[in-house]
């Protein structure tokens, strides 16, 4: 049965037509296209890749970029409503929207050139060319200003080395953005995956985000044109950037997670009969579910509210960071409380449940971890930097 | 080409029903409205005759607010443009009156090569107002419609319909014909992010009785030729029998009470 959605505050009121027209387009496409599948993808550890086009011809690519580069021009709220709805689908689908969207068109239009623009965002919004961002190693996650990747300059352009590690789409991708130091300068650069010395072998054995590819990125002398290099990068700030674009959806798709396992939970524990009652009757059940209201509630309103505040311009990122880490602990939360209410039948991929919670292990440590957004808010709330 | 697609406003099947105080219908005031999913079907249809053949693709909806959003859903899909039948006079109406409000409506629009609405509608399925809506035109209709080629130089349609028991059969209609579209006959497209966008551009006009030239005792409840006395969930009634005896003999009782008591073989 389609997915009725979740809305004990009336928060749909405060969205307008197209808001909403977005949510229930996307709700319909991840019902019918996205639920069907994505079980046996999750097992097989594979990415749907056959659901690409479809998704490009919907738009769902860079949405809330400009139509003059081939997207849709959607405003964040709409964008916020996409991200969550096909998180509801699966963490690892909307890690490929973030990535593609936020991650690599969101650079290029932010820091390229107008050619570059013309040249990739089209590309990239119709899907015909996939992306992946290159900015963690092995060594340097949380602390990604001690990178060791270095861009060399030569006659012809540049020369780039290092490795790459947790890349999203890496193996499966057309073009990597990959940021790395010249001299001391983070800078960004454009790289074709198939230039000699850029090798992308996926990560295996991953008990989370199986439906996504995960890979590392090893460049060894890769040979790129000076015109691969984003021109407007310059320092740490600029990767911080497409990050927080990224944490921005990432703290809708929490909601989507959460959604469904909550949806799940409470369809079991009112069909479940134990002791001659359904188990959904019980105080210790309730309990749970009502605080898997309440948190969801809250996520709501705090995804509403700074999309409101992205529109309006006047957002901080230690906004983005407090829903990004709010929204996915209450994702895990809730994936984590809806499997207990489920009892056995929460572990088995049957139900959307355990899936779900895998998935928010990593999101909740991937775009910044659970730490790292506490201590930019203890950073903004002080003044004190806890990491420098 | 011009084709005229009606869709209705219902509950979302996913809602929770309630039924009002006085028994006449449910309480519809909090719930979430979407398109008739059969009036989807039949849009989409609209839509890929409007891409083959050219044309202009209008839709019709009759309601309030949750008229209007069904019209933005369906402008976002691909329609050309949108006619909200907005007014509180037509509240009440059953399918005779809509039939006639719809029918002035695209009278008044100049009328159409092709009519089509679903071939029911999910809140009450009785499949009428399609058909009522051709008589009121004046228009040749097919119902159950499964197929449907179209002859804009001939101003012809051929058309497929499905009957009972696993037969279809082949008719061919003049313009301006109404279709009643099932379910299944296509896959309703998602709108693009694009097209949703596009949708805030598109025309989108309201009429009300006074401008279909309508008296008060044609629409709504005193234009409708019956009344809902009153609705109720269907009492739910289930006999059990355990048929017990090795299995030839239960089979046999089995065979003996299918044939005699419950007369279904």
């Amino acid at each position: 049965m389609a997915f009725k959605g979740l809305d004990f505050y009336r928060i749909d009121d405060l969205l307008t037509d197209e808001e909403r027209i977005v949510r229930d387009t996307v709700r319909r496409f991840v019902d019918e296209q996205v639920l069907p599948v994505i079980d046996k993808h999750f097992e097989e550890g594979t990415f749907p890749t056959q659901l690409l086009p479809r998704m490009a011809e919907m738009g769902l690519f860079g949405a809330n970029l400009p139509e003059e580069y081939g997207c849709a021009n959607m405003n964040n709220i709409a964008y916020g409503l996409v991200m969550q709805e096909l998180e509801r689908g699966d963490s690892g689908l909307r890690s490929f929207v973030s990535v593609q969207g936020a991650l690599v068109m969101y650079p290029i239009f932010a820091f390229g050139s107008e050619q570059q623009k013309r040249h990739w965002l089209p590309l990239l919004a119709r899907g015909e060319k996939i992306g992946c961002f290159g900015l963690t190693e092995p060594d340097h996650g949380s602390d990604p200003g001690a990178m060791e990747t270095r861009a060399r300059r030569t006659d012809k352009g540049w020369v780039l080395n290092g490795t790459k590690r947790w890349i999203t789409n890496g193996t499966i991708a057309d073009v990597a953005i990959i940021w790395a130091k010249a001299g001391e300068e983070i800078r960004g650069f454009i790289v074709e995956t198939d230039r000699p010395g850029f090798q992308a072998p996926e990560i295996k054995a991953k008990l989370s985000l199986r439906a996504s590819v995960t890979s590392d990125l090893i460049l060894d002398d890769v040979e790129v044109p000076e015109d691969s290099l984003l021109p407007e990068t310059g320092g740490l700030k600029s990767p911080l950037m497409c990050l927080n674009q990224a944490r921005y959806g990432i703290a809708w798709g929490g909601i989507g997670a959460a959604m469904a396992c909550y949806d799940c939970a409470l369809e079991y524990t009112r069909g479940r009969t134990q002791f001659d009652k359904p188990i959904a009757q019980f105080q210790l059940v309730q309990d749970k579910l009502a605080h898997m209201l309440t948190e969801i509630t809250k996520a709501q309103l705090v995804a509403w509210r700074l999309g409101k505040l992205k529109d309006e311009g006047k957002l901080h990122f230690a906004q983005v960071s407090m829903a990004k880490r709010n929204n996915v602990w209450v994702g895990l939360e809730t994936a984590r409380l809806a499997r207990d209410l489920m009892g056995a039948n929460g572990i088995t991929l049957e139900y959307p449940v355990f899936r779900h919670m895998c998935n928010l292990e990593s999101v909740y440590t991937y775009e910044g971890t659970d730490h790292i957004h506490t201590l930019i808010l203890g950073e903004y709330i002080t003044g004190l930097p806890a990491y420098k | 080409m011009k084709i005229i697609s009606c869709i209705k406003p219902v509950p979302d099947p996913a809602s929770r029903l309630i039924i009002n105080e006085s028994k006449t219908w449910i309480k519809d005031n909090d719930l979430t409205f979407v398109a008739s999913e059969a009036d989807n079907y039949a849009l989409e249809e609209a839509l890929r005759l409007k891409e083959k053949h050219q044309g202009d693709v209008a839709i019709l909806s009759m309601g309030g607010d949750e008229a209007a959003r069904v019209l933005r859903s369906g402008l976002a899909m691909g329609a050309d443009r949108a006619i909200h039948l907005l007014d509180p006079k037509f509240k009440g109406a059953d399918e005779f009156a809509a039939a006639e409000t719809l029918a002035k409506a695209i009278e008044k629009d100049g009328g159409a090569d092709l009519v089509l609405a679903g071939v029911q509608s999910d809140d009450l399925g009785t499949g009428m107002t399609g058909v009522m809506l051709a008589e009121f035109l004046g228009y040749a209709h097919a119902t159950v419609v499964i197929g449907v080629e179209a002859d804009p130089a001939a101003k012809t349609l051929k058309v497929k319909r499905e009957l009972e028991g696993g037969i279809n059969e082949t008719v061919e209609l003049p313009f301006p014909a109404v279709l009643t579209i099932q379910f299944g006959i296509n896959q309703p497209r998602y709108a693009s992010l694009k097209g949703i966008m596009a949708a805030k551009k598109k025309e989108l006009k309201a009429w009300s009785a006074a401008d279909l030239g309508l008296s008060d005792n044609l629409v709504g409840k005193p234009g409708a030729m019956y009344e809902v006395k009153e609705v109720f969930v269907p009492e739910r009634k289930s006999r059990v029998e355990i048929i017990t005896g090795t299995a030839e003999e239960a089979a046999a009782k089995l065979v003996e009470k299918l044939r005699k008591e419950a007369k279904v073989i």
